[in-house]
């Protein structure tokens, strides 16, 4: 399992010395990364946070008074590290990103700049992956809904019997095959899943047959898990005519970013009943969700929390630690993004 | 086109009136493919009569042979006394804690259930509401509905499945199904059982209680005896811990539902995903308000594809049964 060996090679790799106040490396906090809040005492005991979201100054004039000489920053994906942001840090050498999707950063300006990125590689791979089999279920199964159903006190009534739908047989298509979407596929292969896959290549260690598109995947699936990054290349990825290649009885699962779908496309299909129901994770405009899937008794939605476990935190805190002090003492980062 | 009991005519060789099945309420599964039903067997329905069910069988099911049934309509000893002629009990469950079997088997009354047709499902339901209630899933889906994300953007942190420690109650069909998928998904599984497996790679406990006792979550996987019943009590629950949590998909019965409902309002146990309760459809209010609560209406084994397969083994068997030939899922009567 990822997690428990990242875990492990965290306390055998890292040293922590206790210093004094005015020792601590200046480390520039962008954004509000939910790991920082969980651990905010212990993040200052080991390090100085320049703080600009604390301040009442607009962040650029933050930045060139403040954080000239910062070296470090640490950012989460509710910040966006632009080519303007980067600019005011002359001095910046590393990014330390709290999540895995790095598309709010300017990885370009960051290469050309030798600015190294770090991100949170494989740690929450095997929750995302439970929270989109537990998303999955929950729409196939509707589960949500009957718990409204039974809530509402509803059983009373003997009506239709509402049958949901098997899991085992089914074909399901992941769009995006790193560590969480093969660890989607794991999981729904033990459940008795057919899976294939697409991705920008096809990876030879993965036993799946591949797709080379998304609409061969689509056409050829009955479910789509997306578990793809957010680039260029993808974003609204998943439009209309996808949805119609998966079919009326199609689902949809996103734990990746809300972008890779076209939201008003996703939404139209759902009130024209051209997809069978979607279990979505995160959103275009987080938080606003379009109101129509709040009336949809077919739709699941979690708020953007399939990373959010205790323990998963609890292993970016020390992951972050251990890459900020490596970076301090020039020893190798963990989980350095190298693709732009 | 409804059948009515004098015209209709069977297409198979024996005259539909000698094949008579007698309903006295109508399973689920009947009742979404009741015409491959009718087209086959002559269906005595004692739900559509006016009469109670005691002279309905007094006045027109003396010489019936074959019973469908199901758990809302139960095939108790005063039933059976009432059909003098019965042989065949066929229910449309894998359970059987609705037919008296004492009674079955003392009267040479066969039973057959509807073997396995259902346990991938109810398996995938069952881990369906372990991460539902350990990632709050329903309950994040409340959140969102309600308007709370946009405004508050607080939310409570959920729990990892890999690593912990998941307890199965009874490792038949249902429970080692639930194993090897929890087993994918990185948790420790082990088991009880009223024997130890030895083809298995899951830790055996003898007793509830050990099993609660070194469990981060229970999932009651096993049948509902006398043995079983309320077998989760106050002590397992409070061996299982307060981060606890449990998944019946099984029978209410097995848990003493009082006593759960006071762990869960009190905070003793950590959450509850429910699909069966002890006095179906009535559901203890106090679950409503719990956010770390997942209900279902005895649904797990509801899928359009469980319910075809369901109706040809309930057919099959009937025909097994009319045409002297081996029934298909005998339930072995160790009453």
């Amino acid at each position: 399992m990822q997690g428990a060996y990242a875990i492990n090679k965290l306390k055998q790799d890292s040293s922590h010395k206790e210093k004094m106040a005015d020792d601590l490396p200046n480390v520039l906090l962008l954004g509000t990364p939910s790991v920082f809040k969980a651990y905010e005492r212990e993040f200052s005991e080991k390090y100085h946070f320049l703080k600009p979201g604390e301040s009442s100054i607009p962040l650029h004039q933050f930045l060139s008074t403040h954080a000239g000489s910062v070296k470090a920053a640490f950012c989460s994906a509710s910040s966006r590290v632009t080519t303007d942001v980067l600019q005011s840090l002359p001095e910046l050498r590393f990014i330390m990103n709290s999540s895995v999707g790095v598309d709010h950063i300017d990885l370009h300006e960051c290469k050309r700049r030798g600015v190294k990125v770090a991100n949170a590689g494989p740690i929450f791979s095997e929750d995302v992956a439970d929270a989109a089999v537990g998303l999955l279920i929950d729409v196939l199964r509707r589960i949500s809904a009957a718990n409204r159903f039974v809530k509402a006190e509803l059983w009373h009534q003997n009506g239709d019997y509402q049958l949901g739908h098997k899991l085992g047989g089914k074909r399901v298509g992941i769009v995006g095959m790193g560590s969480i979407g093969l660890d989607v596929a794991k999981r729904l292969n033990a459940f008795g899943c057919i899976i294939s896959y697409t991705s920008r290549n096809e990876k030879p260690h993965v036993k799946f047959p591949f797709c080379p598109n998304i609409q061969e995947l689509a056409a050829k699936s009955e479910i789509l898990v997306i578990c793809c990054a957010l680039t260029d290349q993808t974003r609204h990825m998943i439009d209309k005519s996808v949805v119609l290649a998966l079919g009326r009885d199609g689902i949809i699962v996103n734990i990746a970013r809300g972008a890779i779908i076209n939201e008003k496309d996703l939404v139209e299909c759902l009130l024209q009943q051209e997809i069978a129901g979607v279990g979505l994770d995160v959103f275009e405009n987080e938080p606003d969700v379009p109101e129509e899937l709040l009336e949809l008794d077919n739709v699941v939605m979690t708020p953007h929390h399939a990373v959010m476990t205790d323990e998963s935190l609890r292993d970016v805190y020390e992951l972050v630690v251990r890459n900020l002090d490596a970076f301090f003492s020039n020893k190798p980062l963990m989980f350095e993004v190298t693709r732009v | 086109m409804d059948p009515k009991p004098q015209d209709h005519q069977s297409p198979s060789s024996t005259p539909s009136e000698l094949r008579q099945v007698l309903v006295l309420r109508p399973p689920p599964v009947f009742a979404v493919h009741e015409q491959d039903f009718s087209s086959k067997f002559h269906i005595l329905k004692a739900y559509d009569s006016p009469l109670p069910t005691h002279d309905f069988l007094q006045a027109h099911a003396q010489s019936v042979k074959a019973v469908l049934c199901s758990g809302i309509g139960p095939i108790t000893a005063e039933v059976i006394h009432n059909l003098p002629a019965l042989e065949l009990v066929v229910t449309a469950s894998t359970g059987v804690n609705h037919i008296d079997m004492a009674e079955c088997r003392r009267r040479g009354i066969t039973v057959t259930n509807t073997g396995d047709v259902f346990s991938d499902d109810v398996a995938d339901a069952a881990v369906g509401l372990l991460i539902d209630v350990m990632r709050r899933i329903t309950s994040g889906d409340r959140f969102v509905r309600s308007g709370r994300w946009a405004t508050s953007g607080e939310y409570t942190l959920g729990s990892k499945l890999a690593c912990k420690r998941v307890g199965i109650v009874g490792l038949g069909n249902i429970g080692s199904r639930v194993a090897t998928r929890l087993k994918a998904m990185g948790c420790l599984v082990s088991y009880t059982s009223r024997q130890e497996k030895h083809t298995t790679p899951f830790t055996f406990y003898p007793n509830i209680l050990q099993l609660a006792f070194n469990s981060d979550a229970l999932v009651i996987c096993c049948a509902l005896t006398n043995e079983t019943r309320h077998i989760i009590n106050n002590k397992v629950m409070m061996a299982l811990g307060k981060k606890g949590i449990i998944v019946n998909i099984a029978r209410g019965a097995i848990i003493n539902e009082v006593e759960l409902v006071k762990c869960l309002v009190e905070g003793e146990i950590g959450g509850a995903g429910l699909d069966v309760f002890e006095n179906e459809p009535n559901v203890p209010k106090e679950l409503f308000e719990l956010d770390n609560v997942v209900l279902l209406p005895h649904r797990t084994a509801f899928t359009q594809e469980s319910f075809y397969n369901a109706a040809q083994i309930l057919i099959g068997n009937l025909e097994a049964f009319f045409t002297n030939k081996p029934l298909l899922t005998l339930v072995a009567n160790e009453f």
